[in-house]
């Protein structure tokens, strides 16, 4: 049975721009409009935006909102110390895994969760037990779209089109937001490249983006979001982690708040258990400087120790080679193979990321 | 649209062959193919000199995307192999009935050419 897609506030303008649109979590969205690797470069060299306009805003408001946020998840909201600040947070469930990995800002109102889109109903059926009894207010903010614009001339490219409010966007530090007016902007994203974050009034969006393309900004598919994000070492969920994968063997231990000690929050004694054992598999970079591409589920042997798992590979349009993020042994070395399509082929096992602001990190 | 030039025959795995006289075709990938894959970025092709049997795997097309087979519309020797293109393997995107032809092929039986399909039963099958 096929449902009808969703679409968001730009989709019109999508089509208009020859966008290949595919579904994505059952949201009609572009995965391109001609070529990925044309628009990954431009997001590394000058500035493209993205509509992301698919992933759910959550506002979270009631005198509880902070303890329960406290207890929702592994990080802890506590460390948001002034209004617009960002927290990246794993949200576990009892055994700890994780159930989606998300950005929460601090509002003048409350927190504001922003979750991945093929997790929303998950999310909010899980949010809304979990708050039940608590005096916490869950408000899916459905009427704002959300566009990402990346690049090292992003953020100069907004201040030209939105010039009154310039100079607080150009004070912004990373993972920091400012809401204005109905606007939220915060500089944050999925790239690797500065830039912004905007959640913008759906009404407003197209005119927005028009205004965006009209001084060079490019329009960015959702297929070049993802090998911009891989070069990044950013988790994709779904991918590189889910329900059934610990944060602690998923790269996000850094994301995780131990201290204080006495704060519980779901998943916390089963991490905290994994964690006194051992942990048996963790997250590392893969690359293969020779022909081929790495790809999502390819098993990784690392000899004498045992086998892994590659979550996430593709050619990396910047690198000019493959690079793959994977789930392996904890005493991998630094060396492993790789079956490609029948053949055991030598890797590097690097740490991540593989690129930053446009140039390459590991050795 | 993609295009699908009426004077190539094709294949419905998305090979097209262009008939050179003499027993030889040049076969390629289609423009329907290209764009399923994506921006191109390896190019494997076979042996020179290594015979193929109808449906044998005549090389691998890797995209940002995906991996995929290539293979040999028909029996024969290949003859020749387009080493441009495993240099600059976006040539696939940009010009697949052109620049971007894989290999020749002599074939063992040149009235195989009959049995494949020519542009307007491609269409069909790709629903074009």
């Amino acid at each position: 049975m096929t449902q009808a897609l969703q679409t968001t506030a730009l989709h019109a303008l999508h089509t208009e721009l020859n966008a290949k649109l595919v579904d994505f979590a059952g949201w009609s969205m572009p995965i391109h409009y001609g070529s990925q690797l044309k628009e990954h470069e431009i997001v590394r060299q000058s500035a493209g935006f993205f509509d992301v306009s698919h992933m759910t805003i959550v506002d979270i408001t009631g005198a509880d909102a902070t303890d329960w946020l406290r207890y929702l998840l592994a990080n802890d909201v506590a460390r948001l110390g002034f209004v617009g600040k960002a927290l990246y947070s794993a949200m576990l469930n009892p055994q700890g895994g994780v159930i989606d990995d998300l950005i929460v800002y601090l509002t003048d109102t409350g927190y504001r969760m922003v979750v991945n889109a093929g997790t929303r109903d998950k999310d909010l059926a899980w949010m809304r037990e979990q708050s039940a009894g608590r005096a916490v207010t869950l408000t899916h903010r459905q009427d704002l779209s959300i566009i990402a614009v990346q690049g090292p001339e992003a953020i100069e490219r907004v201040c030209q089109v939105k010039p009154e409010w310039a100079e607080a966007i150009r004070n912004l530090k990373v993972f920091q937001g400012l809401p204005f007016g109905d606007w939220f902007i915060a500089r944050t994203g999925y790239t690797g490249e500065d830039g912004l974050e905007l959640m913008v009034p759906n009404q407003e969006a197209e005119a927005f983006a028009r205004a965006l393309l009209s001084v060079g900004v490019a329009a960015i598919g959702l297929g070049a979001r993802d090998t911009l994000r891989l070069e990044a070492g950013m988790n994709l969920y779904g991918h590189d982690m889910d329900d059934s994968i610990s944060p602690l063997q998923a790269g996000m231990g850094w994301t995780i708040a131990w201290e204080p000690a006495e704060r519980d929050f779901i998943g916390r004694a089963a991490i905290s258990a994994e964690k006194a054992a051992g942990v048996a598999m963790k997250q590392v970079g893969l690359v293969l400087e020779g022909r081929g591409v790495l790809r999502e589920g390819m098993p990784v042997n690392v000899e004498g120790v045992g086998t892994g798992i590659i979550t996430s590979g593709t050619f990396s349009p910047t690198l000019k080679f493959s690079i793959a993020i994977a789930r392996v042994p904890a005493a991998i070395g630094e060396q492993a193979t790789v079956d490609l399509r029948g053949t055991a082929t030598p890797v590097r096992v690097v740490k991540m990321p593989f690129v930053r602001n446009g140039k390459r990190q590991f050795v | 649209m993609s295009q699908i030039p009426a004077e190539l025959k094709y294949v419905a795995s998305h090979e097209w062959i262009r008939d050179e006289g003499n027993g030889v075709v040049t076969v390629g990938i289609t423009d329907h193919a290209q764009e399923l894959l994506g921006d191109v970025v390896y190019v494997e092709l076979p042996e020179v000199g290594s015979n193929l049997a109808e449906g044998d795997g005549a090389g691998v097309v890797e995209s940002v995307k995906a991996a995929s087979d290539v293979y040999s519309p028909l029996a024969g020797e290949v003859l020749e192999i387009n080493q441009a293109l495993v240099d600059a393997p976006e040539t696939a995107n940009s010009d697949p009935y052109g620049a971007a032809w894989f290999f020749k092929l002599k074939l063992n039986n040149p009235a195989d050419l009959d049995t494949l399909l020519d542009a307007q039963a491609y269409a069909a099958e790709v629903g074009a």
